[in-house]
């Protein structure tokens, strides 16, 4: 059976690989901060596979992840002197590779759904060939893989270390960010455990007035939306928002059709997560990889679709759960 | 009332404009020991977090392939080949690419799109390059606004599509919450279902702004061309 945790394996050499080279790169000013950063994060990586499994204490880790924060809010890593094509020599390129450059970057999608689809719940021997429920994840991996033998070939690129520099370069460009989004699920799973949910479940109630359904729905789907603002995430802000309007004020109180209130619910919550920096793979990663001035590009480009879909929500719900 | 100190420093420390890493690390160890964890504790669940949470950054593998074909020009053969279909505005272009993300995610295909796979390499290269086609060289403001738009295709579309599929994390999120808190039974299918005025609200308000950004776009850069042109 093919695991995930391979391919965290392989994403963990990577990392130390290239901090191994940032080590190296004299062009960088902070190249100690930087390699010690990507170093950890490689090692964190590879460490991990013991810590989901309870088989290795997460405290070092632990602290390893706090260092890795300290290394990048403090701005102790940088980037080095980029060694690429310059433009000229990519619009010669494009001219003479012309449309054939595009089969690598479509390969990673084909082979992905192939494996989402064609592949998951085959098995061979009586295992399953890919782990369940981790399919998406190894179809990414794969579709990387074969997309990079691919263009390897088409592109007569010989190096390996060719794309390795190339992915090191938009790697340091981004910087710190990377570690964001697991940093802020981190905190979401210390908010739950502290009952942060709880506590602003009890807030909610106390704000709303009892026997008006559709001032109740407004709340719910506002809850949902402001919550997940806050913790970055809508899966969060779900059960809290639910246990306290959604099931006992609107599905059972007003006799509202729970797959409506809950679904729509739910999707309220995502015209949330569309205007928060918290949820940083979605909105903060996207521009440090677009290398924007700007981080908040993309939530200024959201807002202002977030607020009238969160209203379509409110009214969908209103509508049709009653 | 006292945990929600750490909902505090998060709003606090990003409204300050600190860095977001200090934020994060910082509203976490404070929640956690005002939850009662010992500061062992709290170390062990930022271990534990980032174990469990690694599945976010995956996106990583991807880099190599993408870098090695931007040097080879990737992303200018993506203008080049936007710029042939005169009609296809910047607009409307992203129009379209919102609505295949959210068909595809409806699909349960949420991982043939994404800001690494194909906002980077393609999709945005190809909204500026639409741009361009009319413009000339876009001025840093109007390049930055067509990148985020972009970006905000994907994540628009990936957002209210996928919930339209079964197998997807929200919708079985409700089910295995509703289902073994209140001991009651509910449709998978049923709840996509309803995710369907939603998905084509979120396509009607999105794609209208992304054909409002041709309107500014034209607004924006023909006053600047036109005051090149009395400069000269």
């Amino acid at each position: 059976m093919i695991k995930s945790e391979w391919f965290y394996w392989l994403i963990g050499a990577i990392f130390l690989i290239m901090a191994v080279q940032m080590l190296r790169d004299r062009t960088n000013p902070k190249r100690y901060g930087t390699a010690a950063f990507w170093g950890l994060l490689g090692v964190g990586f590879i460490y991990g596979t013991w810590v989901v499994q309870d088989k290795a204490p997460p405290e070092p880790l632990g602290v390893a992840v706090l260092v890795m924060a300290v290394l990048g809010g403090f701005k102790l890593t940088g980037k080095g002197v980029r060694n690429t094509t310059t433009p000229a020599e990519r619009d010669a390129s494009a001219r003479r590779l012309g449309n054939r450059l595009f089969i690598p970057a479509l390969t990673i999608p084909v082979v992905a759904v192939l494996c989402a689809t064609v592949l998951k719940g085959q098995s061979l021997g009586g295992e399953p060939i890919l782990e369940e429920g981790s399919e998406t994840i190894l179809g990414l991996g794969f579709g990387a893989i074969v997309a990079l033998v691919i263009g390897m070939i088409i592109l007569r690129e010989r190096r390996v270390v060719t794309p390795i520099n190339e992915g090191r370069s938009l790697l340091e460009a981004m910087g710190w960010a990377m570690l964001l989004p697991q940093m802020l699920a981190t905190l979401g799973s210390l908010f739950s455990t502290a009952g942060v949910g709880e506590q602003v479940g009890r807030i909610t109630e106390s704000v709303l007035p009892s026997g008006q359904t559709y001032v109740a729905v407004a709340v719910y789907c506002i809850g949902m939306a402001v919550f997940t603002f806050v913790m970055g995430n809508a899966f969060a802000a779900f059960p809290v928002m639910t246990a306290a309007i959604g099931w006992p004020v609107l599905i059972q109180g007003a006799g509202g059709d729970p797959h409506v209130v809950l679904a729509v619910g739910m999707l309220a919550g995502f015209c949330g997560t569309l205007t928060t920096p918290m949820a940083a793979n979605f909105n903060i990663v996207p521009a440090t990889l677009l290398e924007l001035k700007d981080q908040y590009g993309p939530i200024k480009a959201q807002i202002p679709t977030a607020i009238p879909l969160l209203a379509c929500n409110i009214v969908i719900m209103a509508v049709f759960a009653f | 009332m006292i945990v929600l100190l750490g909902v505090a420093v998060v709003i606090l420390g990003f409204a300050l404009k600190q860095n977001p890493l200090l934020v994060v690390a910082v509203a976490g160890i404070v929640t956690g020991l005002l939850g009662g964890l010992s500061p062992l504790e709290v170390i062990a669940a930022f271990g534990d977090g980032f174990a469990s949470s690694r599945s976010v950054t995956i996106f990583v593998i991807t880099l190599p392939v993408i870098g090695l074909l931007e040097r080879y020009g990737l992303q200018q053969q993506a203008r080049n080949l936007i710029g042939k279909l005169t009609g296809l505005t910047t607009g409307r272009f992203l129009t379209l690419y919102l609505f295949i993300r959210q068909v595809t995610a409806a699909l349960g295909l949420t991982n043939i799109g994404g800001p690494a796979q194909s906002v980077r390499p393609l999709v945005a290269p190809m909204a500026e390059g639409a741009a361009e086609r009319r413009y000339g060289t876009l001025p840093e403001r109007a390049r930055e606004k067509v990148r985020s738009y972009s970006a905000s295709a994907d994540t628009v579309g990936v957002f209210f599509g996928e919930d339209i599929f079964i197998a997807i994390g929200s919708i079985l999120l409700i089910t295995g919450f509703v289902n073994t808190t209140y001991g009651t039974h509910l449709e998978p299918l049923s709840l996509a279902l309803w995710a369907i005025p939603t998905a084509i609200c979120a396509f009607v308000i999105h794609g209208y702004r992304m054909v409002s950004l041709d309107r500014w776009l034209a607004r924006e850069l023909d006053a600047a061309i036109a005051k090149r042109e009395t400069a000269q």
